[in-house]
């Protein structure tokens, strides 16, 4: 496989997951902003600073309005990670990387940007948004539907998963970057109404509410989220279900090409990092310093994985 | 689909049978699908000098344009000779230079013309084959009538509309085809394929590597490009993945450099190596003319087959096809006037408004002029541009096209049609796909199909016998 075709799927499955957190977290803040009225305009900051955009967002705006941080998010096409910017970027992804593909695969990828590229064509407004944001959570799946029902299991798979699970982990990692300080045990004050509401910003921005009350384990408290997040190997967006995804489809690479390389060893140090491991020598740690560095380390695996096999140049 | 007398054509006779026992409607609706169909795969074109972001249907047209295969014969027999011609013409051209010689062609023409590449003196490439793809433009005037317009030996586009048209005509009307006998065309990949591969390097082992050279996604052609990779099997390549490693051309895959033995390029002669050719081009290989020239890889279309449709020399064809066949050219040349030429450029003073003229390396109907069509002030404009620069145009006259139908606002309409075929080129023979492009200008009266100038296509059918 050309080392662009493969460096191809792994953007565009980065940029459509992309899409589907962005999505994600607006749905979240949007959940506080109308149900809550204390300090809509820090959640949204918090959203914006998750997105990794905020200080382009300074720039154009100097408040952190519900209208405004909506329309920056998904339809601004200054800001290179809006929605409509990254399903553009994925659909471009998809065209260089076409014959790598099925006609199921780009024919959702396409109705996806030409569904979405209308949709966002004018503001969203209020009242437009739930069913916008399902939107978008629907071409995702289509396209997620479409890799896995027609795929050929090879490399192509591979480099697409990775992808997305590189681009899944660092969107994890960011939100509990800038939530950090309400899971740790002793700035929170167990039980009070602000920390069930930072609680559950910090799992609806991660679709994880329903099942975190499904599993029914343990009580709501800040331990027993980070856990959940980040050591849970059945939350499908737990940062070690993630790494050992991204470890499993780079041993299949490895497979199959019957070589091994610099990127194997790092995704292996980086997923034993959260195997075997409890939240509580997390905590002991420092959760901020550790999740600083697994950002650090996943982006760098990223670049790894850029050079070992060749994307660019 | 009638002819002059009013009668439906022989040809169309099956079609129109069918054709009249449909409802409107039903067409109608089958057209917005088929518009529908295109966009959802993606089959568009990106226009030139437009927001980033058009990205263009090209109109299709449901009503198939039909050709008996007596007529397709004759046509075929017309084009393979002339193909054969072009590069019998290319090689002298390159090496001995007889025609020159034998002042068939005057010698200014070559030494003075931009697509003649000196770097190809004294090479042979392997297989002696130039234009290992032609797509030539023929215009139909009358009842087995052919006249050649042009001959595109450089990088002709266009065979995946053929190929996409043909299968959205499958899907929408099944019926038809069960009904009517018509030749198919899918296997043109697959001959692609085995054309190419026959005209691989001495070297290249028994299967050879195959790649498609295209500028990227924003090229107005990139669908076309990645189509047909992917239905060659072949791997769709861009510059930057491409360099000599060990006196060969390779591709970066992910597990190394893998060597290349064919490349089909649908990249500029000028773009294709920055070496040798324009400097700041990022769209070729550095170094693959000297690679070339050691015959460590076949590029097709050979650089420099340009020289062979150039508008300027178009109107010696029927000399060339003379010289190298020693038969009587059985396609017809459009009378064409050289504007170089003082007496030549006198005629076209005088009778601009009844004439086409055309720039001498211009394509993609850029910079014409249809005298017929043009205003006072168009055509005085275009005067001072000729008489300028009159060796950069060369002027023919309208011809009266003949029309074939197509379905416009419920009903049958006749428009102007030109005919693309594609003819494949390797040591083992020509090959013509039973069929080609039929482009159509859309609106009433007008002669310009090109679809950068807002024509359509038609799925074209050659009838068994």
């Amino acid at each position: 496989m050309l080392g662009k075709t493969a460096g191809g799927l792994y953007w565009m499955f980065r940029y459509l997951e992309r899409a589907e957190n962005i999505a994600r977290l607006i749905e979240a803040g949007f959940r506080i902003a109308l149900t809550r009225s204390t300090d809509a305009e820090g959640e949204w900051k918090s959203v914006v600073t998750t997105a990794g955009v905020e200080a382009a967002y300074a720039q154009k705006y100097e408040s952190y309005t519900s209208a405004h941080v909506v329309d920056y998010l998904l339809r601004d096409t200054s800001n290179p990670s809006s929605v409509l910017s990254v399903i553009a970027f994925a659909r471009d992804n998809a065209r260089v990387v076409r014959t790598a593909l099925t006609t199921e695969v780009w024919e959702a990828v396409n109705e996806t940007w030409m569904t979405l590229t209308s949709l966002l064509a004018h503001p969203v407004r209020e009242t437009e948004l739930p069913a916008m944001l399902n939107t978008i959570r629907q071409q995702s799946a289509l396209v997620r539907g479409a890799l896995h029902g027609t795929m050929l299991r090879n490399d192509i798979y591979d480099f697409s998963r990775i992808g997305t699970f590189i681009e899944r982990s660092d969107n994890t990692a960011r939100i509990l970057d800038v939530k950090y300080y309400t899971l740790l045990p002793h700035t929170s004050f167990v039980g009070s109404s602000l920390d069930n509401v930072q609680w559950e910003t910090v799992l609806r921005s991660v679709s994880a509410h329903r099942s975190f009350r499904w599993l029914g384990e343990s009580e709501m408290t800040a331990a027993a989220i980070a856990d959940f997040l980040i050591l849970d190997r059945r939350l499908p967006r737990s940062l070690s279900f993630c790494t050992s995804q991204i470890v499993s489809n780079l041993d299949y690479l490895a497979e199959d090409y019957g070589e091994r390389h610099p990127c194997h060893d790092m995704a292996e140090a980086l997923h034993s990092r959260l195997r075997h491991r409890t939240i509580d020598s997390i905590f002991e740690e420092g959760l901020h310093e550790f999740i600083t560095a697994f950002i650090r380390d996943n982006n760098a695996l990223g670049m790894q994985i850029e050079s070992d096999f060749r994307f660019s140049g | 689909m009638k002819g002059v007398e009013g009668s439906t054509r022989p040809a169309y006779a099956a079609y129109h049978d069918w054709f009249r026992q449909q409802d409107p409607d039903r067409l109608t609706k089958k057209s917005l699908d088929a518009e529908a169909f295109f966009r959802r795969t993606g089959i568009t074109f990106n226009v030139y000098g437009q927001a980033e972001a058009q990205e263009r249907l090209i109109p299709f047209d449901l009503v198939p344009r039909i050709l008996a295969q007596r007529e397709w014969s004759k046509l075929a027999k017309g084009i393979e000779q002339r193909v054969a011609a072009i590069n019998a013409f290319l090689h002298d051209i390159y090496n001995r230079q007889e025609i020159l010689r034998a002042g068939r062609v005057p010698k200014d023409l070559i030494a003075n013309n931009e697509a003649f590449l000196p770097q190809m003196v004294g090479f042979s490439p392997p297989g002696q084959v130039y234009t290992h793809i032609v797509g030539t433009d023929i215009v139909r005037t009358g009842e087995g009538d052919f006249f050649v317009l042009e001959d595109n030996a450089r990088t002709p586009s266009g065979v995946s509309y053929m190929l996409e048209n043909r299968e959205t005509m499958l899907q929408m009307f099944p019926e038809l085809f069960s009904k009517i006998k018509v030749q198919p065309v899918s296997d043109y990949p697959k001959n692609l394929r085995r054309s190419l591969a026959a005209c691989a390097p001495a070297g290249a082992g028994p299967k050879p590597t195959i790649a498609v050279l295209t500028p990227g996604i924003y090229n107005s052609a990139y669908f076309e490009h990645s189509f047909l990779a992917d239905q060659m099997g072949a791997e769709l390549v861009e510059g930057h993945d491409l360099r000599v490693v060990d006196g060969h051309i390779a591709m970066r895959t992910t597990q190394g450099y893998k060597q290349i033995d064919v490349l089909y390029r649908r990249v500029d002669d000028e773009f294709l190596d920055p070496l040798t050719f324009n400097p700041d081009s990022m769209l070729g290989v550095p170094g693959i003319m000297d690679i070339y020239r050691a015959g460590n890889i076949t590029i097709a279309n050979a650089p420099g087959s340009g020289i062979a449709d150039d508008k300027a020399i178009y109107s010696y064809m029927p000399d060339i096809v003379e010289f190298y066949t020693g038969e009587k050219a059985i396609l017809k040349n459009v009378e064409t006037w050289r504007c170089g030429e003082p007496e030549a450029l006198k005629y076209v003073l005088d009778n601009l408004k009844d004439l086409v003229v055309k720039e001498v390396h211009g394509s993609g109907g850029y910079g014409m002029l249809v005298g017929p069509a043009a205003s006072k002030k168009e055509l005085e404009a275009f005067r001072e541009k000729l008489v300028a620069k009159p060796g950069n145009y060369i002027a023919q006259p309208t011809l009266s096209l003949s029309t074939v139908p197509i379905f416009c606002e419920s009903e049958l309409a006749p428009r102007h049609v030109d005919l693309r075929p594609f003819v494949l080129v390797s040591p083992q023979g020509i090959n013509i796909v039973p069929g080609g492009l039929t482009r159509v200008a859309l609106t009433e009266g007008s002669l310009v199909v090109n679809s950068s100038q807002g024509g359509g296509t038609k799925d074209t059918w050659v009838l068994e016998d």
